[in-house]
């Protein structure tokens, strides 16, 4: 039986300060959200992967699937196939997702697979310590790169434009509403949703600063419009100092991956008349 | 006894699969038990591709060390297999592509007359095989109606023009009048899965186990069945899973290098206990090795993949009657016990064809998992006296279903404390005794031949057909553990009590059941081994057996 704030028992052992905390209340939000709109809340499935982030799986009192770094999207695609009733939701941190796993997103978002993936996007490695990921600023210097990293960032979201993604997304968590409002988008749009949310890594990457003073939320933005998607997506390369836009960069519904396969209803009966059958082909 | 090996040779892109399958249903037809070696390279066309379709009348499963009939192809058909070519060999070749002595068709000829497509000429050499074979045309006119549902009788006039090119040469007489189910061992998997409830498949494409996948890919409606061929292996593996953790009975196929990158999805499913089978279809390695042929050499790696420890269930299947029963059998107990399960197998296996012996499919009854009780609130770790937690999938009310990677406490939450780390580990030992329990209740080691022989080979997976028809010819026993995992450890003793010579035959240089029995303190005298990527023939085995001192 589920306890009625959705929050386990599990003690929480996120760092005091972190964004985490932020996530956690907004995507809480948005499946009280579900679930007042009728979605029976043991339809609701949580993957995350492995890093801070992934304690969500401990502390949220829903289904989970705690899975191994990198790996929340396959896993998050097989239960949504297997059961397109299910809402399943990725947290990923930018490790699992931009470095360890980043074959799975891409093709996420080619099958339009009608997940919702949320990056827990602090631009560090934290519970390995602070060392540099994909969407760290050139130059960083972590555990790993004392001197600097010698690469520059990717940029999420114009990766994820080109892949085919339908619902393309940055919030932060220095704006817990705007968040969970991005987040309870995503839910409902049917295909693959992809939310990268800049995240405040109170210990190793404390980038509060930077999202406060260039952060602004998108107004007068058409989010049909594919152009101007990546005009915007373009306009921060998670390097320089230029504005970082929050809100929908684009959303376009398409078919989705599940759609496109036949659903059988549970009955075996036929089984063992169907291989006779096949054997009686192969005679 | 009749004991008849057609050779047939051409270039890749030749079909010459199908021509030796073909040939091995004209024999289906007379009666004849059947089975078709097929040796091919890694590459689309050209290159050198052979069959050996063999009858005979008793049950077979290897190839001999003979050609009776050689059909060929391509001029390598003939060159490189001169050692095999007697002076009773009835040879017929394409005369267009091919110099030899013997009898010509030709085929191109008769192609372009009829302007059919080059891939026909397999037909056309057919026809010609069966003339020459003294086979009645009516036998290649049912075998080609049943098997070539494409365009039969553009097939059927190609096919006579091939007949009426020869003489007959060599009559083979007919041998019964039942004819059996030819079936590849990748099909009698895919079949054993479907009996023992397959819900959905995930598949990248690798030899020997791609065809697993085409098999299935093309029966999901018959079978409603779901098939997914995800972006790599670890897609795969972890995809699977999703399926499994929702409900689904679910199995992934691969060979060694693809299950290399499955490994970590592999430990998750011991230790999250998603149950999960994997069909391992082993090739000659290591790294690439020789993609398109066989080898034993994964036994080892497969009893121990994954970090860390958990219960696995690994079944080496020896023939398509046991690959189907133990298919079925390994997903039926992954499912009761919640652990992950291997079904090894190898090129010559799944690649080969084989007349199926229906009465030797019935699959024991291993009964399902037991429900989930109601008492207190939902715990997907209940600690439980057989080790195996109730397992339910969402949705479903009133339970909140965790799984999880990290050392868990019984509702599925991550823990770090000492005794609840130590309480899940005697859970999952607690769970390797029950499927060991399960195990031993089946029939997981087999005896063939002479069972007081004092000698015994020991065998595990495809050497098992070369193994009992040598062992026949000497009176040898053979003894095949087709569970490897949990070690059937007494059964093998007892099976092996009172033999002075055990001889491990195995497709490897280590020699990997030896070693495992050894572990178990179990004494094998001698080790055959086998490294060039082929299949033991008949022969060969019995020539190296000879050696044993």
């Amino acid at each position: 039986m589920p306890s009625g704030n959705l929050i386990t028992g599990a003690q929480n052992t996120w760092c005091p300060g972190c964004g985490n905390f932020t996530i956690q209340f907004a995507l809480r939000t948005a499946i009280q959200g579900l679930v007042a709109d009728g979605v029976p809340l043991e339809n609701i499935v949580l993957v995350t992967g492995i890093g801070c982030h992934a304690k969500m799986g401990d502390y949220l009192d829903i289904n989970s699937f705690y899975s191994i770094h990198g790996r929340t999207i396959p896993v998050a695609t097989g239960i949504k196939l297997a059961n397109p009733d299910l809402t399943v939701i990725c947290c990923a941190g930018d490790g699992d997702a931009y470095a360890e796993g980043l074959d799975h997103l891409i093709f996420a978002a080619k099958r339009n697979s009608d997940i919702t993936v949320i990056i827990h996007n602090n631009r560090v490695y934290g519970l390995t310590t602070g060392q540099y990921t994909p969407t760290s600023p050139l130059g960083f210097r972590g555990r790993s790169t004392p001197g600097g990293t010698q690469e520059e960032p990717f940029n999420p979201l114009t990766l994820m434009l080109a892949s085919g993604a339908g619902f393309v997304a940055r919030s932060t968590s220095r704006k817990m509403p705007h968040l969970a409002g991005v987040i309870g988008q995503g839910l409902r749009h049917k295909g693959f949703s992809f939310i990268d949310v800049l995240q405040v890594c109170a210990t190793y990457f404390n980038m509060t600063e930077l999202y406060d003073r260039k952060g602004y939320e998108l107004s007068g933005h058409d989010p049909a419009d594919f152009q101007a998607a990546c005009r915007k997506a373009e306009e921060w390369d998670y390097n320089s100092d230029s504005s970082i836009a929050f809100g929908v960069f684009y959303r376009e519904e398409k078919t989705c991956f599940e759609e496109r396969f036949r659903r059988y209803p549970p009955s075996l009966d036929k089984r063992e008349a169907q291989i006779l059958a096949f054997l009686e082909k192969k005679r | 006894m009749n004991d008849i090996s057609v050779l047939t040779g051409g270039r890749a892109g030749d079909g010459i699969n199908s021509a030796g399958l073909l040939v091995a249903h004209l024999f289906n037809q007379m009666g004849y038990q059947t089975y078709l070696y097929f040796d091919y390279p890694s590459l689309i066309k050209g290159g050198h591709n052979f069959t050996v379709t063999r009858a005979a009348e008793r049950k077979i499963g290897s190839h001999r060390d003979r050609c009776d009939y050689l059909l060929a192809l391509s001029q390598d058909s003939i060159d490189l297999h001169r050692d095999l070519i007697r002076n009773d060999t009835v040879v017929l070749f394409d005369s267009g592509r091919v110099h030899g002595e013997g009898q010509g068709v030709p085929v191109e000829e008769i192609l372009n007359a009829e302007k059919a497509p080059p891939v026909m000429g397999n037909t056309c050499i057919i026809g010609a095989f069966a003339k020459a074979a003294g086979i009645p045309f009516e036998v290649v006119e049912t075998v080609i109606r049943r098997q070539i549902p494409k365009d039969p009788e553009k097939n059927l006039v190609i096919a006579k023009k091939g007949y009426e090119a020869v003489h007959e040469k060599r009559v083979i007489p007919r041998a019964g009048d039942t004819c059996c189910p030819l079936l590849t061992g990748n099909e009698a998997i895919g079949l054993g899965l479907l009996h023992g409830g397959l819900d959905a498949f995930v598949a990248y494409p690798m030899t020997p186990t791609s065809n697993l996948l085409h098999f299935l890919a093309a029966v999901t409606d018959e079978f409603a069945l779901t098939v997914v061929h995800p972006e790599n292996e670890i897609a795969v593996m972890l995809m699977a899973l999703g399926f499994s953790y929702a409900g689904k009975k679910t199995a992934v196929g691969t060979s060694g290098g693809g299950f290399c990158l499955m490994t970590e999805g592999f430990s998750f499913a011991g230790g999250s206990e998603v149950p999960i089978v994997v069909v391992m279809g082993q090739r000659t390695g290591p790294s690439t090795g020789l993609p398109t042929y066989t080898g034993q050499t994964d036994l080892q790696f497969i009893l121990h993949a994954g970090q860390g420890e958990f219960p696995r269930l690994v079944v080496a299947p020896g023939d398509p009657e046991q690959a189907y029963v133990w298919s079925s059998i390994a997903l039926s107990l992954a499912w009761k016990c919640q652990v992950p399960a291997v079904i090894l197998v190898d090129k010559t296996l799944c690649e080969g064809t084989y007349s199926l012996d229906e009465k030797a499919i019935a699959v024991p009854a291993t009964g399902g998992p037991e429900p989930p009780g109601n008492s207190g609130p939902y715990q997907r770790y209940a600690i439980t006296e057989n080790g195996i937690s109730p397992m339910r999938y969402p949705p479903s009310r009133d339970a909140v279903i965790k799984v999880n990677s990290y050392t868990h406490d019984e509702t599925g939450i991550s823990t770090e404390k000492a005794d609840m780390t130590v309480l899940m580990t005697e859970k999952r030992q607690r769970k390797a005794i029950s499927l060991k329990g399960e195990t031993d209740s089946l029939e997981c080691v087999k005896t063939y031949g002479k069972t007081d022989a004092s000698t015994a080979i020991l065998c595990w997976g495809s050497t098992l057909p070369v193994c009992r028809e040598v062992a026949e010819k000497r009176g040898f026993s053979v003894i095949q553990p087709v569970v490897l995992s949990p070690f059937p450890k007494e059964a093998l003793h007892a099976a092996l009590s009172g033999k002075r010579e055990v001889i491990a035959v195995e497709e490897n240089a280590y020699g990997q059941l030896r070693m495992l029995c050894t572990q178990h303190g179990i004494g094998v005298h001698h080790h055959v081994a086998k490294l060039d990527g082929r299949p033991f023939s008949v022969e060969e085995l019995d020539a190296r057996l000879k050696e044993v001192p």
